[in-house]
């Protein structure tokens, strides 16, 4: 599929409008990263879609594809060793894949925009705060610097960072992780993106500081309207704030649903095996049934299902046939051969 | 109650802040600020905390890596503080730690064999010299590696191995006590279960006890029998899972709690949300009086001048230790009793067989340069990292990591 019906303003900016709702469409996305020791496929056909003010979240342990798929979103894999084969990603019905890259660097910020796990190593240590917000202005909407840093001074109020007017010009190193991540938040909602990607947001906050970020996340949504993608492992924040939750294992989406189904009835023997394999703070003596073995090599996948191995309920079919994910139940997919009988158990 | 194994008397700990061409002294971090609790034998005690409230150097005051500026620990009713080297080194064999790290914290030019084995050169009374080999392939068995990869390096295995082999080592010499700091935190979601319950079979049958150092409090209710919660290098509330989880009396446990995500989206907008402002105050000059007082939403003019005392206060079922002026108990999360329930083994279970691509080859996720081409075995080839940009190596590591053996 080529660029479709490019509305271009006298500018030749592109205006994108959503299409019926939707802002973002992933559709059969492979991502593959080629080194010196063959080719490691991180993402493996993967699609969803993104509608304006919904929350979702991509679930998935470490080398599932889940950062790599955001990544592949906000165009910032490093190309090469990382390969796109094939897919597409529609921003609003524009293809950001077939893009040039001058098109692309004007939706990275004011359209889409992402938030990093590490705010630290993700912010400039050798620019104040206020500079480096202010700069989103600076560069995209060519705005002088008092005003940029005006504008800087007000998101900073609005992430509920204490004193912004003072601490406008401090280092990043002068902030706590948490506050830190606030000034992260800052930027990437500076240009009123329609797509925020937060990618592990408070992974290595703690847990009261946490649910300062994760709230305010929620309420920056909810009065900007915004589309936006969690990406984590932990099921506790996915419960509190996603819509719906597509979960990811060895580069495929497994299982995708909303959140009140996921949990009360997981449609996949994975999605089940982390539900029942995670401690509960509101639950005592629960016996921890842990998942055995480890996630696949990606440069190895096993035949079938990549999840057989692991897998109690496996049969011949599950070692032979990779399962599709296909429709289960209304509006639940699911990749198994047996989710049926994973739903109803 | 058993008999009490480990003491923690007091300990207190603060490091010096230097300033200036004189390294003057002009202030303590005080990391750890007299912190009393007992340890019963093969019983396990949780230490929660957000990060810089002094539990992991408290741990290390336990294992004495670090010299506690006051207080003491006794260790089977002897004090370890002012015991000669000779003694300390005696005393270390019952106390052993497992570190947060498996990267960092396994030597990467040392194979398995001699990481677990190093106990055995310093405390060489234990085993004799000709059965070690044999008695590191037990220890490996018992902790669920294959006993046949003594001789590969840190680098060839996962994460979750890794963790294993740091229990390996710190369970060789037969220690009645395990100080294990943040031994699961840095693990995936579906491994952390696997060795929680690794840690769980080792007590049964070793009759350990542990003092599990964690800032995830839903692992620690799980593993804990007691828990007790640090705040700025003091104890705010010490008692059992039950009384601290649920019947919390002071503020900050109940902060605490009310912070953690339950999974389980119908809780949403149901459970009491109490949300602190403000960060941790830095420990090198806490506030006066009760050290929470600067975020509490109880705090009186009593808070900022007397400091609390741990002691029992009541928490409508009985009473447990609390340091707050204003205890009282409030129901954060409502507690189910599931000890009854067994999960579904259709869909997990610790058991399950080999992988079929054992053969597959491990990154160097942590463990820097390729270091297994001494090995003459097939592993050498597949020892070879891919080279994960330096970027991103979150997701990318575990591209290069790989089952490669499992527990059995």
């Amino acid at each position: 599929m080529t660029v479709q019906d490019t509305t271009r303003t006298d500018t030749g900016a592109i205006r994108y409008e959503p299409q019926d709702g939707v802002l973002l469409e992933v559709e059969d996305l492979y991502v593959e990263f080629h080194t010196a020791d063959g080719v490691a496929t991180a993402i493996n056909g993967v699609s969803f879609e993104l509608r304006q003010g919904e929350s979702l979240a991509i679930l998935g342990e470490s080398g599932s594809g889940k950062s790599v798929t955001a990544q592949a979103i906000m165009g910032i894999l490093d190309m090469p060793p990382a390969v796109i084969p094939q897919g597409h990603i529609r921003y609003c019905g524009h293809d950001l894949l077939t893009m040039d890259e001058e098109q692309r660097r004007k939706t990275r910020g004011p359209e889409v925009s992402m938030i990093f796990q590490d705010a630290l190593s993700s912010l400039n240590p050798v620019f104040p705060v206020g500079w480096q917000i202010a700069e989103m202005f600076r560069i995209h909407r060519g705005m002088n610097k008092s005003d940029a840093l005006d504008q800087a001074i007000r998101l900073m109020e609005r992430v509920q960072i204490p004193a912004a007017r003072e601490r406008v010009k401090a280092y990043p190193h002068q902030f706590s992780g948490g506050m830190r991540q606030r000034i992260m938040i800052a930027m990437a909602i500076a240009l009123d993106p329609a797509v925020l990607i937060a990618d592990e947001p408070t992974t290595a906050l703690d847990v009261t500081v946490q649910a300062q970020i994760m709230s305010l996340l929620e309420e920056l949504q909810e009065e900007r309207q915004m589309g936006l993608i969690l990406i984590t492992h932990d099921l506790g924040v996915v419960a509190d704030v996603a819509d719906r939750i597509a979960v990811m294992y060895a580069g495929r989406l497994v299982e995708k649903a909303e959140v009140h189904e996921l949990y009360r009835s997981p449609a996949h023997p994975y999605t089940r095996g982390l539900l029942e394999s995670i401690p509960r703070l509101d639950q005592k003596g629960q016996t921890l049934a842990a998942i055995g073995g480890l996630p696949p090599n990606l440069m190895r996948i096993p035949p079938g299902c990549p999840f057989n191995p692991r897998c109690r309920m496996a049969q011949d079919v599950c070692r032979r046939d990779l399962p599709a994910l296909r429709e289960v139940a209304p509006g639940r997919l699911s990749a198994c051969h047996f989710a049926e009988e994973v739903i109803d158990a | 109650m058993p008999e009490v194994v480990l003491s923690a008397q007091n300990l207190v700990k603060h490091y010096p802040i230097r300033r200036g061409v004189l390294r003057r002294t002009v202030g303590h971090v005080k990391a750890v600020d007299g912190v009393s609790f007992d340890l019963h034998k093969g019983e396990t005690l949780g230490i929660v905390g957000e990060s810089g409230c002094g539990k992991s150097t408290l741990g290390r005051l336990l294992m004495r890596l670090e010299e506690p500026t006051s207080g003491s620990v006794v260790f089977e009713g002897q004090d370890w503080s002012g015991a000669s080297p000779k003694d300390t080194r005696r005393l270390r064999r019952d106390i052993q730690i497992v570190f947060q790290d498996p990267y960092t914290s396994l030597n990467p030019r040392m194979t398995v064999g001699d990481i677990v084995g190093e106990p055995f050169e310093i405390h060489a009374d234990v085993v004799p010299k000709g059965g070690r080999r044999k008695r590191v392939q037990e220890l490996l068995d018992l902790v669920g590696l294959n006993p046949e990869h003594i001789n590969r390096y840190p680098h060839q295995f996962s994460g979750g191995q890794r963790q294993r082999i740091g229990i390996a080592r710190g369970i060789a010499l037969n220690p009645k006590v395990l100080v294990c700091d943040e031994p699961v935190s840095a693990l995936d979601v579906s491994v952390q279960a696997q060795v929680v319950n690794l840690m769980e079979k080792l007590q049964d049958e070793l009759g350990l006890a542990y003092v599990f150092i964690a800032h995830d409090l839903s692992v620690v209710r799980h593993i804990s029998d007691r828990v007790g919660v640090m705040y700025l290098g003091r104890m705010a509330e010490l008692g059992e899972e039950d009384e601290v989880y649920a019947r919390p009396t002071h503020p900050y446990t109940q902060a605490l709690l009310s912070a953690v995500p339950v999974p389980d989206p119908t809780l949403r907008g149901k459970r009491d949300q109490i949300v602190l402002v403000g960060d941790v105050p830095s420990p090198a000059n806490p506030p006066s009086g009760c050290r929470f007082h600067t975020r509490c939403w109880k705090a009186q003019d009593v808070c900022s001048q007397q400091e609390p005392q741990l002691e029992l206060r009541d928490d409508g079922h009985g009473a447990h230790l609390s340091a707050c002026h204003f205890a009282e108990p409030r129901v954060i999360v409502e507690t189910t009793d599931v000890s009854g329930l067994q999960p579904d083994t259709r869909f997990t279970t610790t058991e399950v067989g080999d992988v079929p691509d054992s053969g597959a080859g491990l990154g160097a996720a942590g463990g820097g340069e390729e270091l297994g081409s001494s090995q003459a075995d097939s592993t050498a080839e597949r020892a070879e990292a891919m080279d994960p940009p330096a970027r991103r190596p979150d997701d990318l590591s575990a591209l290069t990591e790989d089952p490669q053996d499992r527990p059995r």
